[in-house]
C-alpha cells in the first residue's frame, strides 16, 4: 500500500534511495517522524504560526528555503538541513524547539537518517484509501470465532497476552441486541423463549427479527438527529417552533428501509439536485436545514444565513469526513494540511441555496398526512373533473399534491397568499411568535415583498389584518420607492390583542393600476406622524381577478375550493438552489468574519483529499464525491460510528477527528477492512453491516472484568471482554416506559410533549403545553426538542443541545442523573404503574413478584441475594407505610412496591447495557 | 474510612487519572467526582496534578468563589456611572453624522437624536467617583470597587452579547466562564454543585441555558439552576408517598445492589453511581437547606430587604453569599430588566429605569457589606455589568417621549470588587458623550483574563481540546486588567 501511493509524490533521487535503502531499515514519516513532528514542533510551525517561515504541514512549504534563506530540510542531505542543525544547537537562544527540553539523541537520530533517506513524506494515514487487500490475521489457537472481525480483535488480544471472555449468557446477549438494535427491552416471554430454542440458528434468527422490526429505525434515527442537530426550534434568542419532524421520520424510515448509505448521503447533501427529485427526496434536504436561524428583531439576516451556510461546512466535513473544518475559516487548519482557501472552496458548494434566514424558512416542501392527502386529492380529482379543458390539470397524482392544489386555484383565479409567505422583507417586520402564521410591523415604514406575482389580470387586491393604531399600505412595483399602483388606510380594529391574537380581523381591498405580466410587488407600511411598535397584522393577501375562471362554475364547484383552502399542509425547510442568473459569489473571509470578504474562490474539495473532476462542480458532485470509491474517510467515519454505537467506543475514539490530531486506531487493519467491506461487499448496507458485527464473537463476549483485564485493558477498548456502557438517555426513557407496561408504540407523526416541570419558561413565555392521552408515552425520539431548553432528563443523561453537530456524546455519572431517576414525575409515574401490575399479577407472592419482575432489569434470572434486599425493602416500608408512614399514602402496599419498582429502575444493571 | 471506602478512592484515584491523561470518556464522571466534590477532603493523590495543562490552578489564586451580578438586557452606563455635562447640553440636538457612519445598531435609524441624562449625579467616597442618584446605596460602597468605565464588546444584540460575555463566543456551544472555572478548579463543598445560577427579574434570558452551559466540557460542569420557588433544583423533591426516611432506605438498596453488580461485574463506573446517590441524598437536605433564607437573623433581611420564599434579585444576593459561605465556586446571578428602549412608558431610562435600581441598589450593597463584614470579600470577586451599554442617542422607536436608548457595544461600565481587587479605583475614560473608550479601554476578552487571573489562572493556558484544537474562553484575546488589581 505504501509503496503504491508514495510513487506519485517521489522526487526521483528520493526514489532511488528508497529502493537502495534496506526495507526494515527504512524510517516511516507517518510511523516515526509525524509523532515527534505533532508533538514539538507543529504548533509553532504549522498552520496558524509559521515560525521563521518554516511550516511542516505541508511537503512543499516545509522543502522550501525558510526566512533566513536556508532550507530546513534538504533531502537526502541531514548535515546541510538546517531543521537538524537547531535541533542540535549548542545555543539554548537556537536550539529547538525553543525553551523547551531538547528532543533526544534518539529522536535527532531519526530526523536525520529521514533526511538522509530522501525527507520522504507520507499522508497522514486518514488520507490514504483504505486497502482493499487486507488479509485477515489468523485466528489465536484455542479462541472461537464467528467471522473475520474476531480475528482482528482476539490476534491483538493475543499480543497483549490477554484471552477474550466466553460468551455471554443468552438472557444478557437477548437484552444486549434488544437494547442495541431497537433501543426496547425483551420482555419476559422472550427471554424464555430464546432460551428454550436450541437450533444452531436461533442467536441469528432473533438479530434479524430485530433487524426487522419497525422499531429499528427509531433507535438508530437518534444518534443521527445529534449529527443532524435536529430540533423543534430554530434557537437563538427567540428560538422559535420550527416544523421539520418529517425529517426526522425520514430519516427513521431510512433506517427501516435499510437505505443504503450512498443513497443515503446523496439524498440529505443534495436530494433536491437528484433527477425527478421527489417528495422523500427533497424531504432529506432539511437534514442542512436543522441550522440555526435568527427571529431576533433587529438582526442582519446575510449575517445569520452566511452563519448558517459555514455551519453546513463544517457538519458536512465532520459528519462525512470526521474532519474538523470550523478553525480552517479564520486560517488554515493548524495541526492538518487543510488551507484557509479550502474552507471557502467547500463553502462555494452550499453558498447557492435559497434560503436567507428568513422568518418563514423558505424553500419549504409542503406534505400532507395520509388522511388530509385522502381528501385533498379527492376533492381536487372532483373538482379537476369538473373543469373545462382550459383549466384542467392534466391528471391528479399523489407526488406534490399541495403545489397541484396550488396550480389549480391559480388556474381558476382563487389567488390566496399567506403574509408570511412573502420573498423578501425589511428588517422590522417579524411574525407573531405564537403561531407564526401571521406578520406583525415592529417598526414603522418596514414592507414585504413578493416575486414575479402575475398582476395582468388582477385589477384589486384585498388584505385580511388586524391594527390597534390604525396604518397605511401602499402597493409598488419592482422596488419599495417602485411605481405606486394602489394604497389603502387600515382602520382600527381593537384595543389590544389578549394573548397576542387578535380578536378581530377586517378587509382591506384595495383596487389597483392595470400592470402587465409578472413583476416584484412591495406591500409598504406606514403611518404618518407618530412612530408605533405595532402598526398592523397581516394574515393573507388575496389577489382579485377581472374575471377569474372560477365564477364562470358552479357553486359546488367554488365550495370546494374554499374546502380546499382549510386543509393545513405539513411545511418542511429544504435545499433549493438559486437559478443560474442569481447565483452568488463566493469569497474568503479574512480571520473568518463575514464582512471582512477576500479573493473570490470556486467550489471545489480541500486539495489534501483529491479533487472532483466534473467541470463546475455543484452540491451533488460534492455528494457523489463523498461516497465514491476516491473518497478515504466515508466508509471508515460511517464504520466507526456504528461500531461505537454497539460498543460504547469507537475503533477511532474521537469519531469527530481523524486527522492528525486525533486518537489512532486501536484496530487500524479492522477499520480498513470494515470500510471496504462495508463499501464493496455490503454494498453500503447499513443492517448487513451491524449484522456482521452483532454476530461476530467479540460482540457477544460476557462484560464480566478482572483484575489482569483490567490493568492491560482499562476501558476495554481492545474488547477483552463485551462492552458495558450506560445506554444513552432515550434508551433510558423508553425502558423504563416498557418495563412498567405505558409504552406507547406508535410510530412517525409530529413531536409530543411529554411531562415536564411546569415552571420552566423560556424567552418568549409559557412554550410546553403538555400532550394528553398515549402521546405522553412515546418514545423519547419523538420527544419535542426546545434547542434553549432541551427535555432537562434527557440533557442530565448527556444528550446534546442540538444546536450544532455532535459526533459523541461524553458519558457522565452524575448526582443530577440519580435524582431524574428518583424523582422525576415521569420514572415515578412508570414505578407505579410497574408496582401496580406486579401486586395484580402476584397476589400474595409478593417475592415471587419481585423476583420475576425484577428479571426484566437483569435479564438473567435475578440472584436471590438481590432479591432479598427488594423484598426486604418491601416489607420495612410497608411495616413504615402502616405506622409512622400512614399519612404519605393511603394504599400501603403499592406505596411499598412503588418504592420497590422506583429503586428497580435506579440499578446499575437498569441504565447500563451488559 | 472502612474497607469498601478506601477500595472506593483508590480505583477512583485510578481511575480520574488514567481517564484523563487518555481523554477516554467513560471515566469522566469519575474525574469530575474527584474535581466537584471536596478537593481539600480527599487524599491529594485523587486531585488531578496540577501540572497537567488547564487543571489545578496556575499560581495562587486570590478569589476562592466569584458571584458575577449580570443585569441582563444592557443597563445603562449614562444613567449610572458615566457623568456627561456635555451629553446634557446636546439633550435634543441632532446626533453629529460622524458618529454614525458604518456603525450598526439594532433599531436606530436615520438621524436620531441625543439623549441627555436622566439621573442626577454626585461623587461619592474617598475616590470621589461619579455615582447616580439611582444607586444611592451603591454610592456608599463604591470606594469597596474598582469601575471599569470603557467596556466595549463585540456584539450588539441581547443573546450573542450575553454569550460572548459569559462564553467568550458570539456562537452557541461554548463552556461558560463558571464551567470553566469549576473545571479548573473543582469545588470546596461536597453536598454542594461548585456552579449555582440564580435569576430574577421575570422570564428567562435571552441566551438561555447556554449562558451557564458547559458547551464541549462535560456536562459535570454546567451550572445548576436554583429555583427560589418551586424545587429549588429539579427533581431533588421526593414524590410526595416517599419521606427522608424512606428514600435513605430506598438508596441504601439500590447501593446494596449495585455493590453486589461490582462485586460481579468489577465495572468501576458502578463505585461512582453508589457515590452519585449518596451525594444526590446529601443534596436533598443540604441544597433545601442552603436555600432557605429564613433561619438569617431580621437585621439581614432588612439589610439586604429579602422577602422569603419569592424570586427577587434580593433574595438571589442573600442567597449569593450562603453559598460563598458553604464553598461554591461561582455563583452567577441574572436580573432580567434591563432593556431600556424606551418603547412605552416605564421601559427607558427614565422612571423605568429608576425603578428598576430600586430592586438592585440595596441588595448589593448589602451583599458588599455584609461580605465585608464576614471577612468574606477579601476572598470573593464580585462582579457587576449588562452585555453591553446604551447609546447616548435618543431611541424614538415608538415616539419621542419614552427617553430609550440603544443597544451600544463601544462603551459602557462594569465594576469588580473584592479578591484583592484595587478599592476605589476608576478605570477608563470615555469621549464627551459616552460614546466611546478614549482611555483604558477594556474589552470583554480582558475581563475574563481578569477573573480568571484572580482564580488563579493564566487565561492562556486554561485549555480543552476540542474538535481539533485547544479552546480556551478569551479564544485569542484578552489581557489582564493589571491597572485594577493590587
Amino acid at each position: 500500500m505504501k509503496s503504491r501511493n508514495l510513487l506519485f509524490v517521489l522526487p526521483i533521487l528520493a526514489l532511488a534511495i528508497y529502493w537502495s535503502w534496506p526495507k526494515d531499515d527504512l524510517v516511516s514519516y507517518n510511523r516515526d517522524i509525524r509523532p515527534i513532528v505533532n508533538n514539538k514542533c507543529i504548533s509553532c510551525h504549522g498552520g496558524v504560526k509559521q515560525s521563521g517561515g518554516f511550516s511542516l504541514l505541508f511537503e512543499s512549504e516545509a522543502k522550501m528555503a525558510t526566512e533566513s534563506g536556508k532550507p530546513a530540510i534538504v533531502p537526502g542531505d541531514a548535515g546541510a538541513s538546517e531543521m537538524v542543525k537547531r535541533l542540535s544547537h549548542h545555543d539554548p537562544e537556537m536550539r529547538m524547539p525553543l525553551g523547551k527540553e531538547p528532543l533526544s539523541d534518539q529522536e535527532i537520530e531519526l530526523i536525520k537518517k529521514w533526511i538522509n533517506q530522501g525527507a520522504i513524506w507520507e499522508k497522514h494515514w486518514a488520507y490514504i484509501p483504505p486497502d482493499g487487500d487486507i488479509v485477515p490475521p489468523s485466528l489465536p489457537e484455542e479462541v472461537d470465532a464467528n467471522n473475520k472481525i474476531d480475528h482482528f480483535i482476539f490476534s491483538k488480544l493475543k499480543e497483549m497476552e490477554l484471552r477474550p471472555n466466553p460468551e455471554a449468557s443468552r438472557e444478557i446477549l437477548l437484552r444486549r441486541l434488544a437494547l442495541d438494535i431497537t433501543g426496547i427491552p425483551p420482555s419476559l416471554e422472550d427471554y424464555a423463549s430464546f432460551k428454550e430454542d436450541d437450533s444452531p440458528d436461533a442467536y441469528e434468527k432473533v438479530v434479524d427479527q430485530l433487524l426487522d422490526s419497525p422499531h429499528f429505525g427509531e433507535k438508530w434515527a437518534a444518534f443521527w438527529m445529534d449529527l443532524a442537530r435536529y430540533a423543534d426550534s430554530k434557537g437563538y434568542e427567540k428560538d422559535l417552533h420550527r416544523e421539520i419532524w418529517k425529517y426526522r421520520d425520514w430519516l427513521i424510515e431510512a433506517f427501516n428501509d435499510d437505505m443504503p448509505y450512498d443513497a443515503f448521503s446523496i439524498a440529505q447533501i443534495a436530494g433536491d439536485l437528484l433527477p425527478n427529485a421527489g417528495e422523500k427526496d427533497l424531504l432529506a434536504t432539511a437534514f442542512h436545514r436543522n441550522t440555526m436561524a435568527n427571529d431576533e428583531g433587529g438582526t442582519n439576516d446575510e449575517e445569520f444565513r452566511v452563519a448558517a451556510v459555514m455551519e453546513r461546512v463544517g457538519t458536512t466535513f465532520e459528519v462525512w469526513q470526521g474532519t474538523t473544518m470550523a478553525c480552517v475559516q479564520c486560517h488554515s487548519h493548524p495541526y492538518d494540511p487543510i488551507r484557509h482557501e479550502d474552507f471557502y472552496k467547500s463553502m462555494a458548494f452550499f453558498n447557492n441555496t435559497r434560503d436567507k434566514d428568513l422568518y418563514n424558512e423558505q424553500p419549504k416542501v409542503f406534505t400532507y398526512e395520509p388522511a388530509e392527502k385522502e381528501k385533498v386529492k379527492k376533492l381536487l380529482s372532483w373538482v379537476n373533473d369538473r373543469l373545462q379543458p382550459e383549466n384542467k390539470l392534466n391528471a391528479v397524482s399523489d407526488e406534490f399534491l399541495h403545489q397541484q392544489k396550488e396550480e389549480l386555484l391559480y388556474r381558476l383565479g382563487h389567488r390566496r397568499v399567506e403574509a408570511e409567505e412573502f420573498q423578501d422583507k425589511s428588517r422590522f417586520i417579524e411574525l407573531v411568535a405564537h403561531d407564526q402564521a401571521s406578520i406583525w410591523q415592529v417598526q414603522d415604514s418596514s414592507w414585504i415583498m413578493f416575486e414575479q406575482v402575475d398582476l395582468a389580470e388582477v385589477e384589486a387586491i384585498s388584505l385580511k389584518y388586524a391594527s390597534l393604531t390604525g396604518a397605511r399600505v401602499e402597493i409598488r412595483l419592482d422596488s419599495m420607492l417602485g411605481e405606486k399602483i394602489g394604497a389603502g388606510v387600515f382602520e382600527v380594529t381593537g384595543k389590544g390583542f389578549p394573548g397576542n391574537r387578535p380578536e378581530q380581523w377586517k378587509t382591506l381591498h384595495i383596487p389597483i393600476k392595470p400592470v402587465n405580466g409578472k413583476r416584484d410587488v412591495f406591500y409598504y407600511f406606514k403611518k404618518d406622524r407618530i412612530f408605533a411598535q405595532d402598526l398592523v397584522r397581516v394574515d393573507w393577501l388575496y389577489y382579485h381577478e377581472k374575471s377569474a375562471a372560477k365564477d364562470r362554475y358552479p357553486v359546488a364547484v367554488q365550495q370546494k375550493l374554499d374546502e380546499l383552502l382549510t386543509v393545513n399542509p405539513i411545511q418542511t425547510p429544504i435545499l433549493r438552489d438559486l437559478p443560474a442568473n442569481k447565483s452568488r459569489q463566493t469569497r474568503i473571509f479574512e480571520r473568518g468574519d463575514w464582512r471582512s470578504t477576500g479573493k473570490e474562490v470556486e467550489a471545489g474539495i480541500p486539495e489534501i483529499m483529491g479533487s472532483i473532476s466534473e467541470p463546475d462542480p455543484d452540491r451533488m458532485d460534492l455528494a457523489r464525491w463523498l461516497v465514491s470509491e476516491e473518497n478515504p474517510l466515508t466508509a471508515r467515519v460511517m464504520v466507526n460510528r456504528i461500531w461505537e454505537q454497539l460498543f460504547g467506543f469507537g475503533i477511532v475514539e474521537s469519531m469527530e477527528d481523524f486527522g492528525s490530531q486525533g486518537i489512532p486506531p486501536t484496530h487500524p487493519e479492522l477499520l480498513d477492512y470494515l470500510a471496504v467491506t462495508f463499501r464493496e461487499d455490503l454494498n453500503w448496507s447499513m443492517k448487513s453491516l451491524i449484522k456482521m458485527i452483532v454476530m461476530s464473537s467479540s460482540y457477544r463476549q460476557s462484560s464480566l472484568s478482572s483484575d489482569e483485564k483490567l490493568n492491560k485493558d482499562p476501558y476495554n477498548k481492545y474488547l477483552s471482554r463485551g462492552s458495558r456502557t450506560r445506554l444513552p438517555a432515550e434508551t433510558i426513557r423508553d425502558q423504563a416506559l416498557a418495563l412498567s407496561g405505558l409504552l406507547n408504540k406508535k410510530l412517525y407523526g409530529p413531536s409530543v410533549m411529554p411531562y415536564q416541570p411546569e415552571n420552566i419558561i423560556s424567552f418568549g413565555g409559557r412554550f410546553w403545553f403538555e400532550s394528553e392521552g398515549p402521546d405522553k408515552y412515546r418514545r423519547a425520539v419523538y420527544t419535542y426538542w426546545k434547542r434553549t431548553h432541551p427535555y432537562p432528563s434527557m440533557v442530565t443523561f448527556d444528550s446534546p443541545s442540538r444546536e450544532v453537530c455532535t459526533s459523541r456524546r461524553v458519558r457522565t455519572n452524575t448526582p443530577l442523573q440519580s435524582l431524574v431517576l428518583l424523582n422525576d414525575p415521569v420514572y415515578v409515574e412508570a414505578a407505579s404503574a410497574w408496582a401496580q401490575r406486579i401486586l395484580e399479577e402476584s397476589g400474595k407472592d409478593i417475592k415471587g413478584g419481585i423476583q420475576k419482575n425484577l428479571q426484566l432489569v437483569t435479564a438473567k434470572p435475578p440472584e436471590q441475594e438481590k432479591v432479598d434486599v427488594l423484598h426486604q425493602l418491601y416489607e420495612e416500608s410497608l411495616a413504615y407505610y402502616k405506622k409512622e408512614g400512614k399519612d404519605l399514602d393511603s394504599n400501603p402496599q403499592l406505596a411499598a412496591m412503588r418504592l420497590v419498582s422506583n429503586a428497580m429502575l435506579n440499578l446499575d444493571e437498569f441504565i447500563t447495557r451488559r | 474510612m472502612n474497607i469498601w471506602e478506601e477500595a472506593f478512592i483508590r480505583k477512583a484515584q485510578y481511575n480520574s487519572r488514567r481517564h484523563f491523561l487518555k481523554k477516554c470518556t467513560s471515566g469522566l464522571g469519575a474525574l469530575a467526582l474527584s474535581s466537584l466534590m471536596g478537593c481539600g477532603e480527599q487524599p491529594t493523590g485523587a486531585k488531578v496534578s496540577p501540572g497537567l495543562a488547564g487543571k489545578g490552578p496556575h499560581f495562587a489564586p486570590k478569589a476562592k468563589s466569584v458571584i458575577f451580578l449580570h443585569m441582563a438586557g444592557g443597563p445603562s452606563h449614562l444613567e449610572l456611572f458615566d457623568f456627561k455635562p456635555t451629553l446634557q447640553e446636546l439633550h435634543g440636538k441632532a446626533t453629529p453624522k460622524s458618529l454614525m457612519e458604518g456603525k450598526e445598531f439594532a433599531f436606530l435609524k436615520g438621524t436620531p437624536k441625543l439623549l441627555g441624562p436622566q439621573a442626577r449625579f454626585a461623587r461619592h467616597g474617598q475616590s470621589g467617583a461619579y455615582v447616580s442618584d439611582y444607586m444611592p446605596e451603591f454610592a456608599q460602597m463604591v470606594d469597596e470597587v474598582s469601575l471599569l468605565k470603557a467596556m466595549h464588546t463585540n456584539e450588539f444584540n441581547h443573546a450573542p452579547a450575553q454569550l460572548f460575555m459569559h462564553t467568550g463566543s458570539p456562537r452557541l456551544g461554548k463552556p461558560s466562564i463558571g464551567a470553566w472555572s469549576v473545571y479548573g478548579l473543582g469545588s470546596e463543598n461536597k453536598d454542594l454543585p461548585g456552579y449555582v445560577v440564580l435569576t430574577s427579574g421575570g422570564g428567562a434570558i435571552s441566551a438561555g441555558k447556554s449562558a451557564w452551559g458547559s458547551g464541549f466540557l462535560p456536562t459535570v460542569y454546567q451550572g445548576v439552576q436554583c429555583r427560589s420557588e418551586g424545587d429549588p433544583v429539579l427533581f431533588l423533591s421526593n414524590p410526595k408517598s416517599i419521606d427522608a426516611p424512606l428514600r435513605k432506605k430506598s438508596i441504601e438498596a439500590i447501593n446494596r445492589i449495585n455493590q453486589m453488580e461490582y462485586e460481579q461485574s468489577m465495572d468501576p463506573e458502578i463505585l461512582t453511581r453508589i457515590s452519585q446517590y449518596e451525594l444526590a441524598f446529601r443534596m436533598q437536605s443540604s441544597v433545601p437547606e442552603t436555600m432557605n433564607i429564613n433561619d438569617e437573623p431580621e437585621y439581614i433581611h432588612q439589610m439586604y430587604g429579602t422577602s422569603p420564599g419569592k424570586a427577587s434579585f434580593a433574595n438571589n444576593c442573600l442567597l449569593a453569599r450562603r453559598l460563598v459561605e458553604k464553598g461554591v465556586r461561582f455563583i452567577q446571578l441574572f436580573d432580567n430588566r434591563w432593556d431600556t428602549h424606551g418603547v412605552g412608558a416605564g421601559n427607558g431610562v427614565g422612571e423605568g429605569m429608576r425603578r428598576s435600581c430600586k430592586a438592585i441598589d440595596q441588595p448589593i450593597a448589602a451583599l458588599l457589606k455584609d461580605l465585608k463584614q464576614r471577612g468574606l470579600l477579601e476572598e470573593t470577586l464580585v462582579v457587576w455589568g449588562g452585555e453591553f451599554g446604551r447609546t447616548p442617542m435618543m431611541e424614538a422607536r415608538t415616539g419621542e417621549g419614552f427617553d430609550g436608548r440603544d443597544h451600544h457595544l463601544e462603551a459602557f461600565t462594569m465594576w469588580m470588587a473584592g479578591a484583592g481587587v484595587q478599592k476605589g479605583k476608576v478605570h477608563g475614560v470615555t469621549d464627551e458623550i459616552g460614546y466611546y473608550g478614549i482611555e483604558g479601554r477594556t474589552h470583554v476578552h480582558d475581563l475574563q483574563a481578569t477573573i480568571l487571573e484572580r482564580l488563579g489562572f493564566d487565561h492562556e493556558q486554561l485549555t480543552y481540546e476540542f474538535q481539533g484544537r485547544n479552546f480556551r474562553l478569551t479564544d485569542v484575546h484578552g489581557k489582564v486588567i493589571r491597572e485594577i488589581l493590587s
